[in-house]
């Protein structure tokens, strides 16, 4: 099949709502959603946690959860299947090859952007609002919500990130998903697939969708960032 | 036995404060009564910013002691001193809303819509802060300390970054402050603010207090050599 039929064909695939399609995205939408809520329900307090405390081994912590950032997807597909696995400590729960353990897979992949850009962000007002802040009576732990809603367009510029790096990633869904169809078949591990099988319609139209996400993504970052501009200062 | 009525007088006793085994300040005691402004003035680094954060209980002495007539400064609950700083911290939010951080944190005893309109920022209220002059965030500043009705307030040098309208009109809020009963302890640079505000003098020197004076005494003869120096211009270090 030549490129431009492929094309055409993907397009038919996208504006005729192709209900196999459909249920493609849709699935990779639900997980990758999913994934970024938990992170940002956990790393949001946590990345403020941090920014505000001062205990041994702080800095070290830091530089772990830096690193964590660059974890590689297959890694951290290996670490979740692992885990999950019969013979894992979490083994008994049968959660792997579910859309389940796709979740855990990239919550682990977006946890540490949102943890280091919320302890990045956090510590940069607390610097600026400690002393006020102290004042007030409000130390530590309760400054917390005042920096994380100070924060909070350059915090959804992170969580964005988070989410683009999620989308994308196709190692660590693909090891703990399986890729089975109707099941666990994402975006990015349909294109893999559908690639190699040589069927370009399917792959070429999520591979559009995709784009149109990453372009998406980063329309609101750049949205986030001026309304924070216009309307905190 | 009937609870106490206010939290002066403020005795500091043998303040004394040091960084890196390096004394900045002390130690030092004096006593602040009720009522009036009390200008803290002296070159840099005698430690005037230091005795402020001391007072108000941002950063703990090496020795010596901030003494409230009750337990730090609280009265029902509140703490009823409160510091405006040289450069205002303002939240990334609108003025109104940096008010209603400060009433919902603090538990304040004013209401926001009357700090708004006291300090003429009403017409401001929905403007981000931090987009404001620098007089008006000052005003915002003050407007902030003033909701938690303070019977103390700290001002670290307030008119350092203004023009002389803004200095007139912070000058204005903190004259009517005082004549309302608030106590105001501040730092100044500008001798000239000293003579027109305060009723007080207390003069440091690398972390001394060298005279503790009645303003208009210490402003026609002040009794040591380093304060005379001072007034007359040269530039003591």
């Amino acid at each position: 099949m030549d490129v431009t039929a492929a094309f055409s064909e993907a397009l038919g695939l996208i504006f005729g709502a192709d209900p196999k399609f459909v249920a493609i995205v849709g699935l990779s939408l639900r997980v990758t959603l999913t994934a970024v809520l938990l992170a940002a329900m956990i790393g949001l307090p946590l990345g403020a946690w941090l920014a505000v405390s001062r205990f041994p081994g702080r800095n070290l912590v830091i530089v772990f959860i830096n690193g964590m950032m660059g974890l590689p997807p297959v890694v951290a597909g290996l670490m979740v299947f692992l885990l999950l696995s019969r013979s894992g400590p979490l083994g008994n729960w049968g959660l792997l090859f579910t859309p389940t353990a796709m979740v855990i897979a990239q919550t682990l992949l977006v946890l540490p952007i949102v943890i280091a850009l919320t302890r990045g962000t956090t510590e940069e007002l607390w610097r600026e609002y400690r002393e006020h802040l102290a004042s007030l009576g409000v130390s530590g732990l309760r400054a917390v919500p005042t920096l994380l809603w100070d924060g909070r367009f350059a915090l959804a510029t992170g969580l964005l990130a988070g989410f683009g790096r999620a989308s994308a990633e196709v190692g660590a869904v693909l090891i703990v998903g399986g890729n089975i169809a109707n099941y666990t078949r994402t975006m990015t591990t349909t294109i893999a697939l559908e690639t190699s099988k040589g069927d370009l319609p399917l792959a070429l139209g999520l591979g559009i969708v995709l784009m149109g996400l990453t372009f998406l993504i980063n329309g609101l970052a750049f949205g986030a960032s001026r309304i924070g501009q216009r309307f905190a200062g | 036995m009937r609870a106490p009525a206010s939290i002066l007088p403020l005795r500091v006793e043998n303040l004394a404060f040091e960084a890196e085994g390096k004394s900045l300040l002390g130690p030092l005691s004096f006593e602040l009564p009720r009522g009036g402004i009390t200008a803290i003035i002296g070159p840099n680094g005698a430690g005037k910013s230091l005795l402020l954060r001391l007072c108000h209980g941002l950063i703990v002495p090496a020795s010596g002691r901030v003494n409230w007539a009750v337990e730090e400064g609280m009265l029902a609950g509140r703490k009823r001193h409160a510091m405006v700083f040289q450069r205002p911290v303002m939240l990334r939010r609108s003025a109104r809303a940096n008010l209603q951080h400060a009433a919902s944190v603090a538990r304040a005893g004013r209401r926001v819509e009357d700090a708004l309109e006291r300090f003429g920022l009403a017409s401001l209220a929905e403007r981000p802060a931090r987009l404001l002059s620098g007089g008006e965030q000052q005003r915002l500043a003050l407007a902030r300390a003033w909701l938690l009705e303070p019977e103390v307030l700290f001002l670290d040098e307030p008119t350092s970054q203004l023009d002389p309208g803004a200095t007139r009109q912070i000058e204005a809020s903190l004259e009517r402050l005082a004549a309302e009963g608030v106590t105001l302890l501040m730092t100044t640079h500008d001798l000239g603010q000293a003579r027109r505000l305060a009723r007080r003098v207390l003069f440091l020197h690398r972390g001394a207090l060298v005279e503790d004076a009645e303003a208009s005494a210490f402003f026609a003869a002040p009794r040591s050599e380093k304060a005379r120096s001072f007034l007359a211009g040269d530039l003591l270090w």
